[in-house]
């Protein structure tokens, strides 16, 4: 089993914490046609680091770098979800018992179901107790 | 040849001390009796020449400042008439009015001598062939090192500034091993020559810069050093001392201040005290032998501080490190002076931010605040919030060191910050005081 196709790209873009800068950001990829899947806003004293699923990381990556933008790219993992109450809880008990630790973590929830992306220290590890467990994992070609 | 005048250069610090006790005794008699000027500030200062009885006595005379030079412009204050004159050099008065210094032939022989001990501690001499491309005219540079390099027996190459591509083609042609300039000249050549496909390194005989006249960093030192393949030395001097006096010797570890020329003090430029060796403070010059144009406790403003220890090249006169800030760059945060520069010293350590930097002082109820702005490096960039406040931290833990100054550290995006050549531009002060 090919691990490597449950490892997603997602953009990590630094921002000063001030008006304007999501716009910026938001901006340059709409100029691009990139399309935003999943995001969210990580925030400290004073920047923050935005993160992104977006269906073109690598025109993403080139466009914000020539923008100006500190950009990285961060591999991240994706468990399906039931959208209904309990869904969370279910992956989440999971993914306790497996023993894999989230550094961070955010959700969407869609049209066909409820989207865990998830941050973790021991990427290929995770994949595999995941997958022993029975939950989901969704596969890269779905988001680019 | 390894000292132009061993005799004096490697003197006992005792003897010096006695030297330099008996020229600042006549020369302030000679001006209390015969100038105005200082008549007037000893008066004023309430201390006769009887009052200077040991060399600390020094700190009882009146300071000068610049604007007494401009006050007095263009010759009030010269102590010598202007038949004795040979020559006058003009600063720009990029600050107020110009300033005029004037030079008896003994002025210029030691102004001479002066250079020619420093330029021989760097080991140049007959056979060299110096390039000076400091600019000839009223500005004191081109001369200066003109006559110094001709005293020690070298060819002078007397390109001044300008034309870049012919002063590199006669550096070639010429040979020259030596060039005299201000650091950001010697990096504009560096790349000039790059376009012109020569290699400083390869295609010419240069080995050594004697680089000054502007405020330059150990970083730049590194950077010409490797870049160009010469050994960089730092020279000193402004045209209220004569023009370029002093450089670092072979050691690279601060300029020579040769101690029959000049007594330097190093001085805390708020309360006017005299710091200990090593303290950074306002340097403070008494020109102990002058004809035309005498200083004592001449107020330079640049900041920096003072070995007296004997250099490991055998030299027994006091050395000043290398010029980190203008008195009129400081900064008082709760109390302690800081300079912008001390901020600059220590981003160069963390590979983690950029060089660039922004200062914002503000005052919470009693108390200033002081925000550093730093950008951080597109390579140290992590998606982790914890590895940027850690890289926050150590920045943060980084100039606390530096200044003795808890400062709050900002990382802003590259690019982001502006860009100005002078330091004081960096800061911005919100305090109404």
């Amino acid at each position: 089993m090919d691990a490597q196709k449950f490892v997603i790209r997602q953009i990590s873009i630094f921002s000063e914490n001030r008006p304007g800068r999501l716009a910026s950001i938001a901006q340059a990829l709409g100029e691009e046609n990139v399309n935003i899947l999943a995001f969210s806003i990580a925030e400290a004293n004073g920047f923050g680091v935005v993160r992104a699923l977006v269906d073109h990381p690598e025109k993403a990556y080139e466009k914000l770098t020539s923008c100006g933008f500190n950009v990285a790219f961060t591999d991240v993992i994706a468990v399906q979800m039931k959208d209904k109450p309990g869904g969370l809880f279910e992956i989440a008990k999971v993914l306790g018992d497996a023993g894999v630790n989230i550094e961070y973590s955010y959700a969407y929830s869609g049209k066909k179901a409820a989207v865990l992306i998830l941050r973790v220290d021991h990427i290929d590890d995770a994949i595999e107790k995941i997958q022993k467990s029975g939950a989901t994992l969704l596969e890269r070609s779905i988001f680019h | 040849m390894r000292c132009w005048d061993p005799r004096i250069e490697e003197m006992s610090k005792e003897d010096l001390q006695k030297m330099q006790y008996k020229l600042l005794k006549s020369l302030v008699y000679r001006l209390y009796s015969f100038s105005p000027f200082y008549h007037d500030r000893m008066k004023k200062q309430n201390v006769h020449p009887d009052d200077i009885r040991e060399l600390s006595d020094v700190k009882k005379l009146p300071f000068m400042f610049k604007r007494d030079l401009r006050d007095n412009y263009p010759d009030k204050i010269f102590t010598a008439s202007q038949e004795e004159l040979v020559r006058y050099h003009v600063s720009s008065g990029t600050t107020g009015k110009p300033t005029v210094v004037a030079y008896t032939q003994n002025d210029l022989n030691t102004w001479t001598t002066s250079l020619a001990r420093g330029l021989t501690s760097i080991g140049l001499g007959r056979g060299d062939v110096i390039q000076v491309s400091y600019g000839y005219g009223l500005f004191t540079g081109g001369l200066g090192m003109h006559y110094g390099a001709e005293r020690i027996g070298a060819t002078v190459l007397p390109t001044s500034v300008g034309n870049t591509e012919r002063q590199i083609e006669l550096m070639q042609d010429l040979g020259a091993t030596a060039i005299a300039c201000t650091p950001s000249y010697l990096l504009h050549i560096g790349e000039v020559a790059e376009k012109m496909g020569v290699n400083i390194k390869t295609d010419t005989k240069l080995r050594t810069g004697i680089l000054g006249a502007e405020p330059w960093t150990d970083g730049m030192r590194i950077r010409i050093q490797d870049w160009l393949g010469i050994r960089a030395y730092d020279i000193y001097g402004t045209s209220e001392l004569s023009g370029p006096m002093f450089t670092e010797c072979a050691e690279q570890k601060g300029f020579h201040v040769w101690s029959d020329i000049a007594l330097v003090e190093v001085i805390d430029p708020k309360t006017e005290e005299p710091l200990e060796p090593g303290e950074k403070g306002e340097l403070t010059i008494t020109i102990l032998q002058k004809e035309a144009l005498p200083m004592i406790r001449y107020r330079i403003g640049d900041i920096s501080s003072m070995t007296d220890e004997v250099c490991a090249c055998g030299r027994t006169h006091p050395r000043i490190q290398r010029i980190t800030g203008r008195v009129d760059d400081m900064l008082i945060i709760r109390g302690i002076n800081v300079f912008p520069s001390q901020i600059e010293y220590a981003l160069m350590g963390i590979p983690e931010v950029g060089q660039h930097f922004q200062i914002v002082v503000e005052r919470t109820g009693a108390l200033d605040d002081m925000l550093v702005r730093v950008e951080l490096n597109k390579e140290s960039f992590s998606d982790k919030i914890t590895d940027l406040m850690q890289i926050r931290s150590k920045v943060e833990h980084r100039i606390k060191n530096a200044l003795n100054v808890a400062v709050a550290v900002e990382l802003v995006e590259p690019g982001s910050l502006p860009r100005f050549e002078g330091k004081s531009k960096k800061v911005i002060d919100k305090r109404s005081l």
